[in-house]
Parts: C-alpha cells; structure tokens; sequence
C-alpha cells in the first residue's frame, strides 16, 4: 500500500508541504516547488497593487499537480480570517484554508481564542481548514473535535530557522490526534523536517528555509531528501535509545581467549 | 464618479458594472476576490453588480506566503 498523506478525502503522496513567500522572484520560486516534490502550496491573498505591474503568480503554479491551501496571514483576529478565507474562495483559489490569526508582528504567536473561533465558523461552511497553532495538545484536540482537518503546530516562530523547539507538546499532539498533524513554521533545516517526521509528523510545512537560501531549488530538493528520511525512518521503527553502550558485535569469541 | 479602489480615490465612468470596471483597469476577474463597501462580491454576480459613486471597492489577488 503507497504510503498516501490524505487531508479530508484528498491523497498526496508528499508530505511536504511549502510555502511561495520571500522568494527572490517567481522562477526561482516556481523551480523550488518542482524539485520539493511538494503538492500543496500556501498562498497569501492581498490588495491588488494598481500602481505596478506584478507577474501574476498563480501564473507560475501548475494547478494540475498543486493545491492551493491560501492562507489568512494578515488577519488579526477571527473576523478578519473568516473574510479573507471567503475571499480566498471567491478568487477560486481553493477551499482548503490555513488558518493563521495573528495579532502581534515582534513573534508571530497565533492567537488560540480567535483562531478556534475563526475555525468553528469555517468549518460550518464547508472549509477544509487547517489550522496554525501554538504546539498545544489541549487546543489541537479540541480543533479536531470541531471538524478541522489537520492541526499545524508550531516548531518555533515564523521565519525564525530555529528548528523544533517545542519538541515535547509536538509528540503529545503526534500521540493523540487522529488527523494529520503538520508541523509548520521554524524548521531552517532538512535536519529539523527529518526531525518531525521522525516524530511520526504526517507532514511539514517549509517556507523560509527554502525561499532565503542561496539556491532555492537546490535547497527544496534537500527538503524533499529530508521528509523522505525522516517519513522513511519512522515508518521502519527507530531503535530503542540506552543509557551505556551496547555492542555491535558480539564480546565473546576472540582468538585466544574463553 | 469617484471611487475609493483599494485605498485611493479612483474616477471611473458613470454607470458601470464590476465587470466591465475590471476590464476597464485590466485586472483579469480569473484568480480576483473583490469587496465592495466591506461586502463580498459573488463572481457570478460581477457582471451585473453595479459601481456607484462613492463606493469602496478591494480588489485582491494571491501573493507568495507561508
């Protein structure tokens, strides 16, 4: 049996997930989502800039092999998320939403009230929604129970490369959710993306790590190699860790001696 | 008559509807969500949604994001 990501009846078979912002330009940010391998990606929706003319860039996603999952960035509390997810679906982007309230710039903490709020009513309206949260089981379960579609806990801030830093509620999450759990937001390394999968993470979200390094491409490729192994690693069961050495061989059967 | 479009005063011609607005200033409706007055518009309704003066109009597109 392929071993399928699926989010609310729909099957991918990558488990990365990526983000298009702060990419040098749409090229580079079109080649990094070919070499990730990645089938879903985010988008932000915003005022149209009149004054200039902006490659379009939905122009550079292939919308046979991507879902678009538009995000809520810039929404500040439930009310604001629920307007640009409509808004997203009038665009006709999609019906699957991030949904990220976030009500201060200096850590980019989501907000647990407005964003439960903000799902609540979401899902009422036949959103898949995916919700951005701090690496709280209590509040990830709850998500869960009110018909989101994954949970997307937190490794450490936005844009921060940090990796995971909330390592112990993560696991919890991991340990009780019967939806997807997507770790998003912190991970600068594959290291840190084979970390969560290791975990037994169903995916990851990565955007900075890729769109900032020198060679994005390359670096979506390494992203792509890091998922892999830590999705490959998890499903073959990681050894068991001991306090004191235990030999690779056996101690006993040397030439001269017992 | 006068419009605000997304945060600036805008004139635009007298009894037109949001499509033919659209074209007017060359945004593709395709991938477009518009707001007028804080109000989602329908995409079905876009061309017979008609602009008066006054009217607060946002237009909004997908960016890159996280």
């Amino acid at each position: 049996m392929m071993d399928e990501l699926k989010i609310a009846g729909k099957t991918f078979s990558s488990r990365l997930l990526i983000g298009t912002g702060k990419f040098p330009s749409n090229d580079s940010m079109r080649d990094a989502i070919e070499s990730s391998g990645a089938q879903i990606a985010t988008v932000a929706l915003r005022r149209v800039d009149l004054s200039k003319e902006d490659g379009d860039i939905l122009s550079y996603i292939d919308r046979k092999k991507i879902t678009l999952l538009p995000n809520t960035s810039g929404a500040r509390d439930a009310k604001e998320a629920v307007m640009l997810a409509r808004l997203a679906r009038e665009a006709g982007l999609s019906d699957f939403v991030k949904l990220e309230v976030v009500p201060e710039p200096r850590y980019l903490m989501p907000d647990p009230i407005e964003t439960f709020k903000a799902a609540e009513i979401l899902v009422k309206e036949g959103f898949t929604v995916l919700p951005y949260i701090n690496a709280d089981p209590i509040l990830a379960k709850k998500l869960e129970e009110i018909g989101c579609a994954t949970v997307m806990p937190l490794g450490s801030p936005i844009g921060s490369n940090r990796g995971i830093k909330t390592r112990d509620a993560i696991a919890m999450i991991i340990d009780q959710s019967n939806i997807p759990v997507v770790v998003d937001a912190g991970l600068g390394a594959p290291s840190h993306a084979a970390e969560a999968m290791e975990m037994g993470a169903d995916a990851v979200l990565v955007n900075t790590a890729i769109a900032v390094a020198s060679n994005q491409s390359e670096m979506a490729r390494a992203f792509r190699l890091g998922v892999e192994a830590g999705r490959s690693a998890y499903m073959a069961g990681l050894g068991p860790q001991g306090e004191t050495a235990s030999a690779s061989s056996p101690l006993t059967g040397f030439l001269n001696r017992e | 008559m006068k419009i605000t479009l997304n945060g600036n005063e805008k004139d635009i011609s007298d009894e037109i509807v949001l499509s033919a607005l659209l074209s007017e200033i060359g945004i593709d409706e395709r991938g477009t969500a518009v707001a007028i007055n804080g109000e989602i518009v329908s995409k079905k309704t876009f061309h017979e949604k008609k602009i008066n003066a006054g009217d607060r109009i946002d237009l909004l597109r997908a960016i890159g994001g996280g």
